[in-house]
């Protein structure tokens, strides 16, 4: 039990020696994205390759103090560069391998020994095909900043004396010598917005829930990530969780409130069991639960797993889902800040921006408004994935441009493909085109744009992406995801579906681009919660950045980008073709005839476009003609 | 025969208390029951209780809802409104084997589609509306996102996340799967 700061810092002093006592520490990345890659496996496979060494190994997952001289393998949260997992960190060198299988690790170790490199498994940049040994060097990790994911992939999530080594509940400390009102104050003055999309100040929000009247107040942190392609929330949540928890006690103490709920994703099972673990830790060491840290504040913090529901991620359809009911959202005012959960006053936040509270309490509100653009301070994550050559996680100062994310941080497009546009925050936000390449990543330019923030997924596309089969994709989700509270959301939503459903089939007529556009402009205004207020931006942004391609397809019948499989049209070009038959006997609907040992040919009125020609002919003579 | 466990065959019955086999309505609400007493009978208890029932039958049975709405002091429709509302319910039974393809952003546009399709195919799922194999071995659904889009596309198999698919890499792990599926067999 720690009664004072002084205990806290004593322990981090202690936890500090003790981390930097062996020679050398291998952390092996446990994030979903690397575990599903066989992490787990890598990880034993070093263990034991370790002692086949004789280099005394000491698998620091539980509170075990290693030997000098010794060898430390740790399991770490997400380095946030999925793509070429599994990962492997050398520490104190910060050498990363990537990709690294099982049969690595008695190399692995050999280096280890002769204190040198694997090479084979150093990262090689896939255009200049230059090799960095160094993590801190690869492009795709200096052009960041480290805020809230400033641990992630470095300390074991699981060991709570690992974060409080590493600064850990040092802002808790801080926050508690200070009266709520300064601690709002504060951070109202760093300037941090929501991270979940709407870009709220921070501050403005927990001065309203703490000035508002009520018994019994509660925090919520927001961890229902359900944005297709972002995955920021659950590296946090996973590799680390006391950070999370750290930033709700803050916030806890700021508003008055006694008791917080943290809202996980069903499917992110991994994150609950970290987080479990990690208020059991806290509990233990008197940093959860009553009289924490000897100030008299007490908090304590119970986990809800959701249930599957996008629309949840709206405030008050969470709070909804908490009390036990469907998670439907509700006008507001009140808002949950005057009456959230059972009624009282409710503070909700994000997980990214509970991740930021407590650097700002230790650095201070002027050092984070300091980082990122003038209305926009601090970092943001991303997720950046699709066609892009280093997917992965990224956080970066607010206001960098589209062009440095996209191919200084993700190295330009995979495959030597054309940067075409990029979707970012999710289906509630736009498509930016090439003209945006140099456009600050903020809330405001991005609003202006007709995109948003979101919760940060950029997914990238090439040409050979179809922009209104990209748009049917996300009204697909919106529509599934839509709660059916509101008339216009629930069924102009179907509608429009609909109609982009008939235009990718090839069915589309002009007079249906006026219709979506009317009932996207419907749905907009006619809806309560954000997720039929934004649910037609994809569909809008696309068609303003890429009407000629909506054109096409409804007035000449064809996909531009080739995408769109009723379009395809296929033929079977005489010179090539030998006569041998094969592709008429794998037509499933017998549309290709002819003669033996000469040129077939398919009737376009009978096929169904199902490729299984081309896939059969041997001499290339079966094309696609888009 | 399949394993799936339907009312009448809850896992624990199987597991726990095998020699003491209880009949008619208590054999089927006993484990019911100790799920609501763990949980208690307040509102914001019903999804837990939900989940943890779908946990034990794999998905969740008719009856049982009636039951729990009764206990809990709620009327049926509201259970039902829950237990229809949310995605990670159903209240269908589900194959032995869940497969889930992720069709998130990222996994779409890197090709999950042809992915599923190949499942579909591989496991005999021909007409649309049908996501479970007759046999109970197989369910194919589509998730929104697993948040592995690093990894992209992923398909989960019950609780395992296999990254960057295949239409072909995922027929490898399917014919794994019955591989071990007959030893298991052949073993007994």
């Amino acid at each position: 039990m720690l009664q004072n700061k002084e205990q806290l810092l004593e322990l981090a002093r202690k936890h500090k020696e003790v981390n930097e006592t062996p020679a050398a520490t291998i952390l092996v990345c446990a994030g979903t994205g690397c575990v599903a890659g066989g992490s787990l496996d890598v990880y034993e496979a070093l263990v034991s390759a370790a002692a086949e060494h004789g280099l005394p190994v000491v698998v620091k997952l539980e509170d075990e103090v290693p030997h000098d001289d010794s060898v430390a393998v740790k399991k770490s949260g997400c380095h946030g560069f999925c793509e070429m997992g599994p990962l492997v960190r050398i520490e104190p060198e910060g050498i990363l391998y990537t990709k690294v299988k099982v049969e690595d690790a008695t190399e692995i170790m050999e280096a280890l020994a002769s204190k040198g490199v694997v090479e084979r498994l150093l990262y090689r940049h896939p255009v200049t095909e230059e090799i960095y040994a160094k993590e801190s060097e690869i492009p795709f990790y200096s052009r960041q900043q480290r805020v809230a994911l400033a641990n992630c992939g470095h300390i074991d999530p699981d060991s709570v004396e690992d974060y409080i080594a590493n600064g850990g509940y040092e802002g808790l400390a801080v926050t508690l010598e200070k009266s709520s009102a300064e601690v709002c104050q504060e951070v109202l003055e760093s300037g941090l917005r929501g991270r979940g999309g709407g870009g709220f100040p921070t501050g403005r929000k927990w001065e309203l829930t703490r000035i508002a009247e009520g018994e019994k107040k509660y925090v919520v942190c927001n961890g229902d990530e359900g944005d297709p392609g972002a995955f920021m929330d659950r590296s946090m949540m996973e590799g680390d969780p006391h950070r999370v928890i750290e930033g709700m006690l803050i916030a806890g103490y700021a508003v008055g409130a006694t008791e917080g709920y943290i809202y996980v994703r069903a499917e992110y099972p991994l994150a609950v069991q970290r987080l479990r673990r990690a208020l059991v830790d806290a509990k233990a060491y008197g940093l959860l639960g009553e009289n924490i840290l000897g100030s008299g504040f007490n908090f304590t913090i119970k986990i809800k797993e959701g249930a599957g529901a996008f629309v949840c991620g709206e405030e008050s359809a969470l709070i909804a889902s908490i009390e036990g009911k469907r998670g439907m959202p509700r006008p507001k005012p009140p808002f949950p800040a005057q009456k959230g959960l059972w009624g009282c006053p409710t503070l909700i936040n994000n997980v990214e921006t509970f991740a930021n509270v407590p650097r700002i309490m230790v650095s201070g509100a002027e050092w984070f408004k300091n980082i990122g653009s003038a209305t926009s301070s601090g970092t943001k994550t991303f997720a950046i994935t699709g066609a892009v050559a280093n997917t992965g996680l990224i956080e970066v100062p607010m206001g960098l441009t589209l062009r440095e994310i996209v191919f200084d941080i993700g190295g330009g497009l995979r495959n030597n493909g054309t940067f075409k546009a990029v979707q970012i925050g999710g289906p509630s936000g736009g498509c930016l085109t090439s003209e945006h390449l140099d456009l600050p990543l903020d809330f405001d330019s991005l609003q202006k744009a007709g995109a948003m923030i979101g919760s940060g997924g950029l997914v990238v596309m090439d040409e050979s992406t179809c922009m209104v089969e990209v748009a049917r994709f996300f009204m697909n989700f919106t529509q599934n995801e839509s709660c059916g509270k509101c008339v216009l959301c629930r069924e102009g939503t179907k509608r429009m579906l609909e109609i982009l459903e008939r235009i990718v089939n090839g069915e589309g007529v002009e007079d249906d681009l006026q219709a979506l556009k009317d009932i996207g402009q419907a749905v907009k205004d006619g809806s309560l919660c954000g997720l039929g207020k934004t649910a037609p931006n994809p569909v809008l942004t696309t068609m303003e950045y890429f009407w000629d391609e909506y054109v096409a397809h409804v007035r000449d019948q064809r996909c531009p980008a080739g995408a769109c499989q009723s379009m395809k049209r296929y033929t079977i070009v005489a010179d090539l073709c030998k006569g041998c038959s094969k592709c008429a006997r794998v037509c499933p609907v017998g549309a290709i005839s002819g003669k033996i040992k000469e040129p077939f040919v398919i009737d376009t009125e009978k096929c169904i476009k199902c490729g299984a020609c081309k896939d059969a002919c041997r001499f290339a003579a079966v094309e696609e003609v888009a | 025969m399949t394993e799936v466990n339907r009312v009448d065959t809850p896992v624990t019955d199987t597991q726990g208390a095998k020699d003491q086999p209880l009949q008619g309505p208590s054999r089927q609400f006993q484990r019911v029951n100790e799920i609501i007493a763990e949980h208690g009978t307040a509102e914001a208890a019903l999804i837990p209780i939900l989940q943890a029932v779908q946990e034990e039958y794999r998905y969740l049975p008719e009856e049982i809802l009636t039951y729990i709405a009764t206990v809990m002091d709620l009327s049926p429709a509201t259970v039902f409104g829950v237990a229809t509302f949310y995605a990670q319910f159903s209240l269908d039974p589900k194959g032995k084997y869940v497969i889930k393809v992720c069709d998130g952003t990222a996994c779409h546009v890197r090709g999950s589609m042809p992915v599923y399709d190949a499942i579909r195919k591989r496991v005999g799922l021909a007409e649309k509306a049908v996501k479970t194999t007759e046999d109970m071995q197989y369910t194919v659904e589509t998730v929104s996102c697993l948040g592995a889009c690093g990894l992209a596309p992923v398909v989960m198999i019950n609780d395992k996340v296999y990254g960057q698919m295949t239409p072909e890499a995922i027929l490898t792990i399917i014919d794994t799967l019955e591989q071990r599926e007959e030893d298991t067999d052949a073993a007994k």
